[in-house]
């Protein structure tokens, strides 16, 4: 079990570290580098060669690479292209601001979705589930600019409950985004939902017709117990992966949402980042996104280990 | 309420609704009595309705399933009519169920003492600091060992044979005064099916419970039973004591069934029943069986039947029931005449040791020994034209022998040589179109093995394209003329797996197997998924197509009748080791290792008069001993500490009959 989880965590780090060469990689790729952005028209003759000379890109890749990787390592980025902003900084506000949004949706979404799939699925076919089932369907299917705008359109300007687009800086504190974060919240919280309760009333279904929910009947197991101790242990199972893909897709920031919030998202600093060829800031972004996805699914790897017997005793004693 | 008896249903009738909107009939009108202490079987074929209506007796319908009419009483009580608490109370506590599959029937998540703790805690008076000590009591009472360390562990870390027994204790725990056996022994070897089966009838016989035992198997049945009820499509076709139920019995269909077991004393071939069970709605007025009977008449087709004595204290539904005895209902086969066996080896196998990956990197890096191989020092001939039968418990390395042969798994040591001394290289990858010819494997179960998404066409035109280079009309023909000779005829050829039957589609795989001209064909448990009557057609069928191309076989089954109507030799493997081997006819008559003696007392006869003899615990061992003996733990004849130390040596018993042990055996006496 020890071993196991060490040889995840070398493989996540590995990941990470391969996500790092590509990304770089690929930059290096790019027609221009960092100077001609920065230096737009002007970008030629000794101009170019001393700007190249300052900011280190005479050297050949590797070594670029490496201090490029050992600053990333210590949350050092360096600065952005126009040279004002400290990476780090700039981009710890953002992420700061986005994990603030999905975790918040998450706390709300997880349970909310747990919930009701169990309920639809135990209820299969029948009114509940027909009616969590149709909204789920249709949570997923409108596209989400779609739903902020109504949400927008009736809670803000209809109902004045609350404010329909965040005007707060990207690096004012948190507790400054409310109410202003609500909306946002609800439409995450809406989408992330509808895919976590779908697989979780299949996967209720599933359980429901198996031998061993059939046995717990038979031996007299009253309806609510065999819910929660043979069915629910088992449904929640395979649960746990999809949730871990839907939260890192949250965490790593959606352009979508964010832009029609105007949320200072990570999301929205990388299309403005890309905009502006501030290739410095996209690789940091890149690289904490492809960090997120790889934890959140190491995490997940490990609590289904941990819930499920069967990974859980996989090495020990046999008959 | 007529009878005494603690379950008692009548004229129940079960169905659902078909996709016309009409209602189907699963079980038609059926009655069912069992008396305090008395033990009944329910027989039937797949779909005959017998485990629907052992679920009924509990009052439990399957998803889609409704009561079209009847009663179902429990000690006096309508279990249609009562209320879901009122049902709890009973399930589990005095009416229990036994499952079939246990390993599917034990929660995965909760370990087995939660399991049985739960149906105390629901169903007996016991405070929870002595249930505990109750668990433990169960499983020591069904003879599980370290019954402590068992009730901490999880399902998966329990073999078949203990999942069943755990199973059982989960039932005994409520103190049942009538237990409901589905299949209870399906899929346990046979040493472990005969001893969960003396378990459970000392077990009913000790606590006078009631029991109804639902099995395919009448060797099972014939070992517990008292009263026998046949069921053919939905209707129950004869009721009667055991005893005349499985020594003369009175419905054709039961006749039939009976002549198509395997017998393991027996040569030759079981007779098979021809054609399949109704669909459900599919039986008109008619009586169901009627399309399949040799004694069929007008008046058989004009109205269904009623059930009426037969003479013997029991029930059938026959009108022509008092002429069964002497009149055939099935057709009696010819044994078939088979070339003369040359001393042209079709397969030699020398020095064969498998081993499945398992060992690391890490660990062969730091030299770590391997521990024994799964399979190892496996040695010998198949002549052409001949049938080797490989026997053994599960684990005793018989399928990973045939995979092995078949290119599926790299053997670790040791020569494959096929006809004409060509030897076949390790990997399937490695070996040329020829190779793989001429070595066919057919699965276990069909549903597995042929692509459901192909057609019957498309799946027997693959072996002929590849290996023939067959194409357009001549590959049509070729196809059809396959599909005759498993006697399915040229319209199968555009349907789909799912449109066939269980034995419609193990002639399939027969037949794609056949299409390459093979030298060698391996069968893995190819029977072992159909019903008895599938199963002898099938047989009749392999032997039909050895007799006319004069192919080699070799035949894994853990059911040793089946092995015995169909081989010529039998090796009998223990933990992946040969114990013995020779020919079917004297192996069987005079078995001389210990090992051979314990599987061949272990197996049960469709008889009530003969008992099996256990003769060795059904511990199951997970790798073999270091050194010496593989069977040196569980030998119920152990010489000494000889079999710890040394290899056993092999003797020869002459005619081919050799086998591995310390035991001397005298050769006179085997002749």
């Amino acid at each position: 079990m020890l071993r196991m989880l060490f040889r995840r965590l070398a493989l996540g780090g590995l990941t990470v570290f391969l996500v790092s060469v590509i990304i770089f990689a690929g930059v290096e790729m790019l027609p221009g580098d960092a100077c001609t952005a920065y230096l737009e028209r002007e970008a030629q003759g000794q101009r170019l060669e001393n700007c190249r000379r300052d900011f280190g890109l005479d050297q050949p890749a590797h070594a670029r690479y490496l201090d490029w990787a050992s600053g990333a390592i210590q949350g050092d980025f360096g600065s952005n292209v126009a040279g004002t902003r400290d990476i780090a900084t700039l981009v710890g506000d953002r992420l700061k601001n986005s994990l603030m949004l999905g975790g918040l949706s998450m706390l709300v979404g997880v349970p909310l979705a747990l919930v009701l799939g169990v309920i639809a699925g135990l209820t299969r076919d029948r009114l509940p589930d027909l009616t969590i089932s149709t909204l789920a369907i249709f949570a997923m299917t409108i596209p989400e600019f779609v739903t902020a705008t109504v949400l927008i359109l009736v809670f803000s300007i209809w109902l004045n409950w609350v404010p329909g687009i965040v005007l707060t800086g990207a690096s004012a504190p948190a507790l400054d985004y409310f109410p202003e974060i609500l909306l946002p919240m609800a439409v995450f919280t809406l989408v992330m939902c509808a895919h976590i309760l779908r697989t979780v009333r299949s996967s209720v279904i599933e359980v429901l017709g198996s031998d061993y929910v059939q046995m717990a009947t038979l031996k007299g197991v009253p309806r609510g117990q065999i819910v929660r101790r043979h069915v629910l242990p088992n449904a929640l199972l395979p649960v746990i992966n999809v949730v871990a893909l839907t939260v890192a897709w949250l965490l790593g920031g959606v352009v979508v949402i964010e832009t029609v919030f105007n949320f200072p998202g990570l999301g929205r600093l990388m299309v403005e980042s890309i905009a502006m060829r501030d290739l410095p800031t996209v690789q940091a972004i890149a690289l904490i996104v492809a960090t997120i996805y790889v934890g959140v699914n190491l995490t997940a790897d490990m609590l289904t280990m941990l819930a499920n017997p069967r990974l859980r005793t996989l090495h020990t004693r046999r008959p | 309420m007529s009878s005494t008896g603690i379950l008692d249903i009548r004229d129940l009738t079960v169905g659902f609704t078909g996709r016309d909107g009409r209602g189907r009939a699963v079980l038609r009108n059926v009655d069912m009595q069992v008396s305090p202490g008395e033990s009944l079987g329910l027989v039937g074929e797949s779909g005959s309705g017998k485990s629907t209506l052992a679920l009924a007796a509990m009052g439990y319908f399957k998803r889609g399933l409704r009561v079209m009419g009847g009663s179902v009483r429990f000690e006096g009580q309508d279990l249609l009519a009562l209320p879901p608490t009122a049902l709890q109370a009973i399930r589990g506590h005095a009416l229990a169920l036994i499952p079939q599959n246990s390993g599917q029937a034990l929660t995965p998540s909760m370990r087995i003492g939660a399991q049985l703790d739960e149906a105390l805690r629901l169903h007996s008076p016991l405070a929870a600091e002595r249930r505990a000590a109750r668990v433990v009591e169960l499983l020591e009472q069904v003879r599980l060992p370290e019954p402590q360390s068992m009730a901490r562990r999880y399902p998966h870390e329990l073999s078949g044979g203990q999942q069943q027994r755990a199973a059982i204790a989960m039932a005994l725990a409520g103190e049942p005064r009538a237990l409901l056996l589905d299949e209870p022994t399906t899929g346990l070897d046979v040493t472990t099916q005969a001893h969960v089966l003396e378990l459970l009838r000392d077990l009913a016989r000790e606590r006078g419970m009631a029991m109804v035992y639902v099995s395919h198997d009448l060797g099972a049945i014939a070992r517990v039973c008292d009263r026998v009820t046949v069921m053919y499509a939905g209707e129950v076709v004869q009721s009667g004591p055991v005893r005349a139920a499985l020594r003369d019995p009175a419905h054709p269909y039961a006749r039939g069934l009976l002549a198509s077991i395997p017998r393991l004393h027996d040569t030759g071939l079981p007779r098979a029943l021809d054609g399949r069970p109704p669909a459900p709605g599919e039986t008109g007025a008619a009586c169901a069986f009627a399309p399949r009977c040799m004694l069929a008449e007008p008046r058989c087709i004009a109205a269904r039947p009623a059930l009426q004595p037969d003479g013997s204290g029991g029930l059938v539904r026959c009108l022509r029931a008092d002429e069964t005895d002497v009149r055939p209902v099935i057709a009696a086969a010819a044994p078939r005449e088979r070339a003369a066996l040359t001393d042209e080896a079709a397969l030699t196998i020398d020095d064969l040791a498998i081993r499945y990956r398992q060992t690391g990197l890490v660990a062969r890096l730091m030299g770590q020994d391997p521990g024994p191989a799964t399979v190892s020092d496996v040695t010998l001939t198949l002549r052409r034209g001949e049938t080797l039968g490989l026997v053994g418990e599960s684990g005793s390395g018989k399928s990973t022998i045939l995979k092995s042969l078949a290119g599926l798994l790299a053997p670790a040591r040791g020569r494959i040589t096929v006809a004409g001394g060509v030897a076949l290289p390790g990997a399937v990858e490695t070996r040329s179109p020829d190779q793989l010819r001429r070595v066919q494997l057919i699965f276990q179960n069909p549903d597995d093995s042929l692509n459901p998404r192909h057609t019957i066409g498309d799946i027997l035109a693959q072996p002929l394209r590849l290996y023939f280079g067959l194409e357009g009309e001549a590959l049509r023909a070729r196809s059809a003329e396959l599909l005759e000779r498993v006697r399915l005829g040229a319209h199968y050829l555009d349907r789909l797996p799912s449109q066939l039957s269980g034995g419609e589609k193990q002639r399939v795989a027969i037949a794609r197997a056949f299409a390459a001209r093979p030298d060698l064909v391996l069968c893995d448990e190819v029977t072992s998924a159909l019903d008895v009557s599938v199963q002898a057609a099938v047989l009749d069928l392999l032997d039909e197509l050895r007799a006319e191309n004069g192919t080699s076989f070799v035949f894994v089954s853990h059911d040793l009748a089946v092995v015995r109507a169909l081989s010529d030799r039998v090796a009998v493997l223990y933990l992946g080791r040969l114990c013995e081997i020779g020919p079917a006819e004297a192996l069987f008559a005079n078995p001389a290792h210990p090992y051979t003696e314990v599987l061949l007392g272990a197996v049960l006869e469709p008889d009530p008069d003969t008992a099996p003899v256990l003769l060795a615990r059904d511990v199951t061992e997970g790798a073999p001993p270091a050194r010496g003996c593989p069977f040196q733990r569980r030998c119920p004849r152990k010489p000494g500490s000889i079999c710890e130390t040394d290899q056993p040596p092999v003797q020869d018993l002459g005619n081919g009959h050799v086998l591995s042990c310390h035991i001397p055996v005298q050769t006179g006496a085997l002749q």
